[in-house]
């Protein structure tokens, strides 16, 4: 199996390839079109800022690429919502492969701005192994996306939103495989069964 | 619901873990991958890595030992010791740490935290403040706790939130060592004060000493050394008896 992450300039390529390496995958790491088109399975990391990302990769033209990909794709943290049809970090327009905006948490109670930290799962989809339901991951955000019909886990933190989402060829979770400890590598095992 | 985070400290000197008590002895407790793997399979939730090395030369050899690290270790962590400029820190983050930690650099150039969280981001900026009580004042001291500067707790802390840090840890220097608590009463002065997590640091000596940093302190994690790595307080343990007393942590 061929098994690519798209190189740009994402925070955590490191931290994701040093996973795969651990669950004994061999993979590509590349930003060339036809690379990534004849993958059998495509890995998008994400660390970073919306707008200025969004920039890099129309002008190396691998939003276009990533959206006509057919084989399964993961998008990951700031890479599930640049898969979504508008962010409100820096008003930037996505991908738009899921229809969903993506929100910026607003503080209530004592519940303070990024989520960061582990915090449980609830499935709603088939594709994440059922082993995983209330297991703990590890998250970094400020912005969200909230519950739609293509969510695939949910979490709570301020209110509920997607940790998980998944339509046609396109999966993505919110947070941290990488970082997650074994339920990171079970997240990414169930990607690499799909 | 977001859990309660455990966090063992590793002090790393020549690539080596060691822990000093109350900063000045220091006992050898092993090798860092090994005993950093070890703490994320028994349940931690992140570790820090701080490199107690004293000069540059002997610091040369932490980017990588920090590679060899997220190499191994499937859980968040934090690196520190010496990182002075956004030059210090890329290749950290390019080697896989999630976070750096910074201190008496912050102290002597404040705007150094600006710098370091416009470039990465605050989530991964923590601003570690070692204090101690003097004339009743929280006085925040720099290079390993040995020199008293005139900045306070309180209102560096708030500081630091201001110009972009993402978190605070703060080791209060009269608890640390003594393993007779965290110093609950700042904590939950931090807590009410601060919009950013605070991680307690200093003082734990048993597993009800994390009851009261989180309840009484209010701290949103809690970080030790000493009692993790000699075995007197087990991870698995510790986070068994939080969840029987209703602490929210993770179990795995």
């Amino acid at each position: 199996m061929k098994f690519v992450i798209i190189k740009y300039n994402a925070g955590n390529i490191q931290s994701v390839s040093f996973a795969l390496e651990r669950l004994g995958i061999d993979f590509t790491i590349t930003d060339n079109a036809e690379e990534i088109m004849k993958a059998d399975k495509v890995l998008f990391p994400g660390v970073g800022e919306a707008s200025t990302t969004m920039a890099y990769l129309r002008d190396k033209k691998l939003d276009q690429v990533i959206t006509n990909l057919k084989q399964p794709v993961l998008g990951i943290c700031l890479g599930m919502q640049l898969m979504c049809k508008y962010s409100e970090e820096n008003n930037t327009d996505c991908m738009g492969i899921f229809g969903e905006s993506v929100k910026l948490f607003i503080p209530k109670d004592n519940l303070k701005v990024p989520h960061m930290g582990w915090n449980n799962l609830t499935l709603s989809s088939g594709w994440l192994d059922p082993t995983i339901e209330n297991q703990f991951a590890y998250f970094v955000h400020s912005y969200y996306v909230p519950v739609n019909s293509y969510t695939s886990a949910i979490t709570e933190y301020i209110n509920p939103f997607s940790a998980a989402m998944h339509k046609d060829n396109f999966y993505a979770v919110q947070f941290h495989p990488e970082k997650s400890a074994k339920t990171g590598e079970l997240v990414l095992k169930s990607f690499l069964k799909v | 619901m977001l859990t309660k985070r455990i966090i063992p400290c590793l002090d790393i000197k020549d690539g080596r873990t060691v822990k000093g008590v109350n900063f000045v002895n220091i006992r050898d407790a092993g090798d860092p991958v090994e005993l950093g793997t070890l703490y994320a399979q028994q349940g931690a939730d992140e570790l820090v890595f701080l490199d107690i090395s004293a000069t540059n030369e002997q610091r040369k050899t932490f980017a990588s030992l920090v590679r060899d690290i997220a190499r191994h270790i499937n859980i968040p962590f934090t690196v520190g010791g010496g990182i002075s400029s956004v030059a210090d820190v890329a290749p950290l983050l390019e080697a896989g740490a999630d976070k750096v930690s910074i201190n008496s650099a912050a102290v002597r150039n404040p705007n150094l935290i600006d710098e370091l969280s416009r470039a990465f981001g605050a989530q991964c900026i923590v601003l570690a403040i070692d204090a101690r009580k003097i004339d009743n004042l929280w006085t925040v001291h720099t290079h390993g706790g040995k020199n008293p500067t005139d900045k306070k707790l309180f209102s560096w802390a708030k500081e630091a939130q201001e110009r972009g840090a993402g978190e605070i840890l703060f080791t209060s220097m009269d608890h640390d060592g003594t393993k007779s608590g965290f110093a609950n009463d700042p904590l939950s002065k931090l807590y009410e004060m601060l919009q950013i997590p605070v991680i307690a640091s200093g003082g734990a000596g048993t597993k009800e000493h994390f009851i009261d940093a989180f309840v009484l302190g209010k701290a949103d994690a809690a970080l030790a050394a000493s009692i993790f790595h000699f075995g007197e307080v087990k991870i698995p343990e510790l986070k068994s008896f939080l969840k029987n007393k209703e602490i929210n942590v993770r179990m795995n």
